[in-house]
């Protein structure tokens, strides 16, 4: 077993065990908590992808920017009752458990049978692609107009976020 | 590491998203789980993005994540004025619009 094989499945393991806590736990801060370590995880594995650049902005974005989002949303609703909300289990879940058994054995089944399995074509091309530099030369060339229609996208965001949480529309 | 395996742990994580959002009457941890099923797709998108040798895939993901970015803030804002109407979050009792 290699060092990268090694790697790989300490973070898959542990990538799949936030995941679990964070749909399992009671409480929503310590579900938010560990969706935060769940994205430091994959900010790991994209790093045994060779995408650096990726890796980097997941850590800022979505563990920095979204979830300090999700966090300070928790604690201004004061969820008092919430250790009484009643999630008892019903027939209801245990069928949304098993469709979603059934999706995930769907999914592996295609995965199983997609042609063959590629193996990394070149780790030298991998990690040139994954760079900050080319990332950016793609970024301000090919995907200029889709980056230029990101900051329309994020005006609207802005503008509808306000408009939702002012207390009251005039 | 093959790309079937980084495929199978994305898929592992979407249906634990796919789970928590049938599942848990909580509106955010619904939508937290709403977000492990986007970060599942864009494992997938890195993974086909590392082993063509093509950037495409990362550029997808950069805009996964504006995307996300504008969706928690709008989705926020709504779970806000929710509460603020309804004193819950609830869902099961979010239902102004059933029939």
């Amino acid at each position: 077993m290699t060092i990268e094989t090694f790697v790989f499945y300490i973070l898959a393991f542990l990538a799949v065990g936030s995941a679990f806590m964070v749909i399992l736990h009671r409480n929503p801060v310590t579900s938010a908590l560990y969706l935060v370590f769940h994205f430091f995880v994959l900010g790991g594995l994209y790093l045994t992808l060779h995408a650096q650049f990726i890796a980097v902005i997941q850590i800022l974005v979505y563990a920095g920017a979204i979830m300090v989002l999700f966090l300070f949303v928790i604690m201004l609703l004061n969820l008092r009752d919430e250790r009484s909300l009643r999630e008892a289990i019903t027939w209801k879940k245990t069928l949304a458990a098993a469709l979603s058994a059934g999706l995930l054995v769907e999914l592996i089944y295609i995965v199983g049978f997609s042609a063959g399995e590629p193996k990394l074509i070149s780790p030298a091309k991998a990690i040139e692609v994954g760079t900050t530099e080319y990332i950016g030369k793609q970024l301000f060339t090919r995907f200029l107009f889709p980056f230029e229609v990101t900051s329309v996208l994020l005006l609207a965001a802005i503008v509808g976020a306000v408009l939702l949480a002012k207390r009251k529309l005039d | 590491m093959d790309l079937n395996a980084y495929l199978i742990l994305s898929a592992v994580t979407f249906v634990i998203g796919v789970t928590g959002v049938l599942t848990r009457r909580n509106a955010i941890i619904v939508f937290m789980s709403i977000e492990l099923m986007l970060n599942s797709v864009n494992l997938t998108l890195v993974a086909f993005s590392a082993y063509l040798g093509d950037a495409t895939g990362q550029m997808l993901v950069f805009f996964v994540m504006t995307l996300a970015a504008a969706e928690a803030a709008v989705g926020l804002a709504i779970i806000i004025a929710l509460f603020r109407n309804k004193q819950t979050v609830n869902l099961d009792e979010v239902n102004i619009l059933k029939w």
